[in-house]
């Protein structure tokens, strides 16, 4: 298949004008300047035959009704209303590019418009752009901005930031090199004294994320008030289900807010696409990466929506630009402006509650097994790490074996966590699904 | 009729509950301690689903897509998106994996990514790729930041990257990002780079240097050997921008051409619905000798199957908390089987043929930047109509009242008044002509009715807009 509507008059009626007896003719100037290297043999397939060859690929993967899934750590299951993906499939949203002529693309700019006044809602901040890539690369934009915003060098980031998001900030920042200095956790989160020794007037950022890697609880609305008075900026990473129930970055007096947005109606994807949220203070807006739809009126009054602020971006500025974004992740962003829309300010809510309840409920399940504790005494939010008498890879294996995935094994990541897994809840797991945890646990751990 | 937001819509307590509370034990949210929790709840709307709908409803019909009709945007790629690559992106089995899924409960998925890998790699002429940037600027930034380890772990502290004046802005962008000085190479009256100059600006400070070939002009680099030939005497590198590779895929390699890196648009040649501005996908291919800076993670063969490999000491590191985008990735998969490498030469033949014809057609009426053949996109320039104080953004909202999305304007920026033309090669013949006949048709009325032109478009849901006076007074979200 290929999709080409030419028929071999059309194709001859085209050389014709152009005076050519056949296409190759075209790249004569091409294949003249260049040796012919060795093309690919692979043969087209009809559309019937390789959904059958992607049935057999997807069947590797399991059937995700049949697997439970206790894993969280950056991408989060939630129940996705149907509503989401047909709106979103839309021609009009879907088919569509970067609104560049304003006068057709009044759908996709009204809704960025929406998108950026619902993470204001949901940071409780004053600006925010239209979207970044995910949530990690959005964190490398706002340290960035940090450092252009502030001209130090120094970023102070909590040692209980995702480990993969620390990764991507410092692969972004690999030419600045910025000293990035970890904010030591004590039983699993950061003390408002260590910052304060660690804190000079070479800091450009504090960086904290919450609920944290572990899924504690991090102190950031005391945290924002040392930091208030200092004229480091203040990031602070979110993650938007808990912001149902936890302080807004706004509350605790963030300068600048991002956060993963896949949980805001965007499938797990094994990992993409996903939406960067972005949040800043009024008065740093022009130091804002990434797109930023505005109101604009016609010469009669009527009045629709532009990408505004455009000479901070890359297609303007070049080589000056606040950031070198272009694409971004439009229809991620429309999915979650369509999500918050329709679970609304109670649906958020209840969501959020019950997320705590239901993981709380899991974590009590779990630690009455032999030898299972939990590893720190922090408040949780849907996370918690579970100390287990054997090694976690074992049970990773072996839960897998009777079709779960199981919590995290830390030792993944930090290998003296290597008896320790990271455990999810979200309002997905169901209690039968927890009874079948739990007999496989049992059954692991002999 | 004012267009209402979704914030003016609805009533306090409207409610739709998709998933029904459970039972919350008594006194348990009561343990968060009070500083932890939000005071202030945001104040999203309060709609019914039916609500929901009928406004995102509303909202999609007053925009333009492939599906609704031709949308000739210049550098953009915008070719019709096949419906089995949506179908399969929607099958839970590869949209509801976690991405941190054990290795042995994601081998599908795993596959998947290995294949394609493979099969970019072949295409392209690379050793590698890693399919992790989000996008073709994030695709230029991990290159960017390759080239940077590369002279590096040589002790080379070079930085300075050449990019031509005809060159997307992300390219300069990405180079300043990864902490190089931008230095611009001007063309030549031909529209390519002008490599007598490019001898006079190499030296040993040269990182590199980021082309996209064929340009933006829509002309092939016929120097593009002696261009890296250059480049690499003094040192450098050379990176390959993949957004006008439709014109060449199954046909020709970067690889090749000479070039190091490359990255690929997948949202543009390998068909990938363009979401209203993202997400895309942008892979990037690197010669054997860059293989060790790829990012991580990388998917890899063993024994026991595929793994996500982690460990890679000389990598430059992570551009994304996971993998990439693996739905645009199993979308191009989709359509890179579908079509096969035969497929893909057609693809290339038939956007260079329809971007000529319509050259062809249009090039009595307008001036071209540059005569003679183009590769699958070329530019016009309206400086025959300025003579009738017509501009190429009359001329391209004038469009709109034919029912065309406009082309790409005053790009790029070494032609006046541009229009930038890339039919793609999944229009029809019957379209391009009626398109040609549109902008034939404007370009009498330029002479006869110019107030026609300054005043379109004339049927869309609004005007033009003001967006001077947008950027004055900022409204940048409803309250």
């Amino acid at each position: 298949m290929n999709f080409l509507p030419h028929t071999k008059e059309d194709i001859a009626h085209m050389l014709g004008e152009l005076d050519l007896p056949d296409i190759d003719r075209l790249f004569d100037e091409v294949r003249a300047a260049l040796p012919q290297g060795e093309m690919p043999t692979l043969a087209g397939a009809s559309e019937f035959e390789l959904r059958h060859h992607l049935w057999d690929m997807a069947r590797l993967n399991g059937r995700p009704d049949q697997t439970p899934c206790f894993r969280g750590a950056g991408a989060y299951e939630h129940y996705i209303p149907a509503a989401v993906p047909q709106l979103i499939s839309q021609s009009g949203f879907f088919t569509s590019y970067t609104p560049y002529q304003a006068e057709l693309s009044q759908g996709t700019l009204q809704a960025m418009y929406e998108f950026q006044t619902m993470v204001c809602e949901l940071m409780g901040m004053e600006v925010a752009n239209a979207s970044m890539y995910d949530g990690a690369s959005a964190l490398a934009e706002a340290a960035l901005m940090a450092l252009r915003i502030t001209h130090k060098p120094r970023l102070l980031v909590a040692e209980t930031l995702h480990p993969h998001w620390l990764q991507v900030l410092q692969t972004y920042t690999a030419n600045v090199q910025p000293e990035i200095v970890l904010l030591p956790a004590t039983d699993g989160v950061i003390r408002t004294e260590t910052l304060a020794g660690l804190l000079n007037d070479q800091t450009a950022a504090v960086v904290m994320q919450n609920p944290n890697c572990f899924g504690l609880l991090e102190p950031i609305r005391e945290i924002g008030g040392k930091l208030e008075s200092h004229p480091a900026l203040y990031i602070v990473c979110a993650y938007p289900t808990a912001l149902g129930l936890l302080t807004s970055p706004g509350e605790a007096k963030a300068d600048i807010a991002v956060g993963e947005g896949q949980p805001l109606g965007i499938p797990l994807s094994f990992g993409g696409p996903y939406l960067g949220l972005f949040a800043t203070k009024l008065e740093h807006l022009r130091q804002m990466p990434g797109r930023i739809a505005g109101v604009a009126y016609d010469k009669q009054g009527r009045q629709g929506y532009v990408m505004t602020l455009q000479a901070r971006e890359q297609h303007i500025r070049r080589e000056r630009a606040t950031s070198n974004i272009c694409s971004n992740q439009a229809l991620c962003a429309l999915a979650a402006t369509v999500y918050l829309s329709l679970i609304g300010p109670a649906g958020f809510k209840s969501i959020a509650e019950q997320n705590f309840a239901i993981a709380h409920r899991l974590a009590e399940r779990l630690t009455s097994l032999p030898g299972c504790s939990l590893a720190f005494k922090q408040p949780f939010f849907n996370e918690f790490v579970l100390n287990l008498p054997v090694g976690a890879d074992e049970i990773e294996r072996e839960l897998w074996d009777d079709g779960i995935i199981s919590g995290l094994p830390l030792g993944r990541w930090w290998p003296e966590r290597k008896n320790q897994m990271l455990f999810c809840a979200t309002e997905l797991i169901t209690g039968p699904s927890v009874n079948r945890l739990i007999a496989a646990m049992e059954e692991a751990l002999g | 009729m004012k267009a209402l937001t979704i914030f003016e819509k609805g009533r306090p307590g409207r409610h739709t509950t998709y998933i029904a509370p459970r039972d919350i034990p008594e006194g348990l949210l009561e343990q968060l301690p009070n500083t932890s929790c939000r005071e202030k709840p945001p104040a999203f709307p309060e709609v019914t689903e039916g609500e929901v709908v009928r406004h995102y409803t509303n909202l999609a019909r007053k925009n333009w897509g492939v599906d609704v009709g031709f949308y000739p945007l210049g550098s953009c790629t915008m070719k019709y998106n096949p419906r089995l690559s949506e179908q399969i992106a929607g099958w839970p089995e590869f949209s509801a994996a976690h991405p941190l899924r054990p290795a042995r409960a994601a081998q599908g998925w795993l596959r998947v990514m290995y294949e394609t890998e493979r099969m970019l790699s072949h295409l392209c002429g690379m050793a590698r790729f890693t399919l992790q940037p989000a996008a073709g600027a994030q695709g230029e930034l991990c290159g960017m930041l390759m080239i940077r380890r590369y002279h590096a772990e040589r002790g080379d502290t070079r930085n300075t990257v050449i990019v031509p004046d005809s060159a997307h802005g992300t390219n300069p962008a990405t180079a300043a990002l990864a902490g190089f000085k931008v230095i611009t190479c001007p063309s030549g009256a031909n529209g390519l780079v002008d490599i007598k100059a490019l001898g006079k600006m190499v030296n040993d400070q040269t990182a590199g240097i980021m082309l996209t070939n064929p340009n933006t002009l829509g002309l092939f680099e016929r120097d593009i050997q002696e261009i890296c030939r250059i480049i690499h005497a003094a040192g450098g590198l050379a990176y390959y921008d993949g957004a006008n590779f439709n014109a060449l895929v199954g046909r020709f390699r970067p690889g090749d051409m000479g070039f190091d890196v490359v990255h690929l648009n997948l949202h543009k040649t390998f068909a990938t619905p363009h979401g209203g501005g993202g997400p895309g996908a942008g892979p990037v291919g690197v010669v054997a000798e860059l293989e060790p800076y790829l990012p991580v993670p990388l998917v890899k063969e063993t024994a026991e199957g595929f793994v996500l490999e982690e460990d890679r000491p000389h990598s430059i590191g992570r551009l994304n908390a996971f993998a990439g985008n693996a739905l645009i990735i199993l979308r191009a998969y989709v359509y890179l089987r579908l079509l096969g490498a035969d497929g893909l030469r057609e693809v290339s033949g038939a956007a260079v043929l329809a971007a000529n014809y319509l050259k062809q057609r249009l090039m009595g009426t307008y001036e071209a930047s540059h005569q003679g053949r183009c590769m699958h996109e070329f530019v016009l320039s309206a400086i025959r109509q300025k003579a009738f104080d017509i501009r190429a953004l009359d001329i391209a909202k004038r469009l709109i009242d034919y029912n065309f999305h406009p082309p790409t304007m005053y790009f790029p920026l070494t032609v006046p008044e541009a229009l930038m033309i890339e039919p793609t090669e999944t229009e029809d013949l019957e379209t391009l002509d009626a398109f040609a006949d549109a902008l034939i048709a404007i370009a009498k009325e330029a002479e006869t009715d110019p107030e026609l032109l300054h005043g379109a478009p004339h049927n869309t849901s609004v005007g033009r807009l003001d967006e001077v006076e947008a950027g004055r007074k900022l409204n940048l979200r409803w309250k």
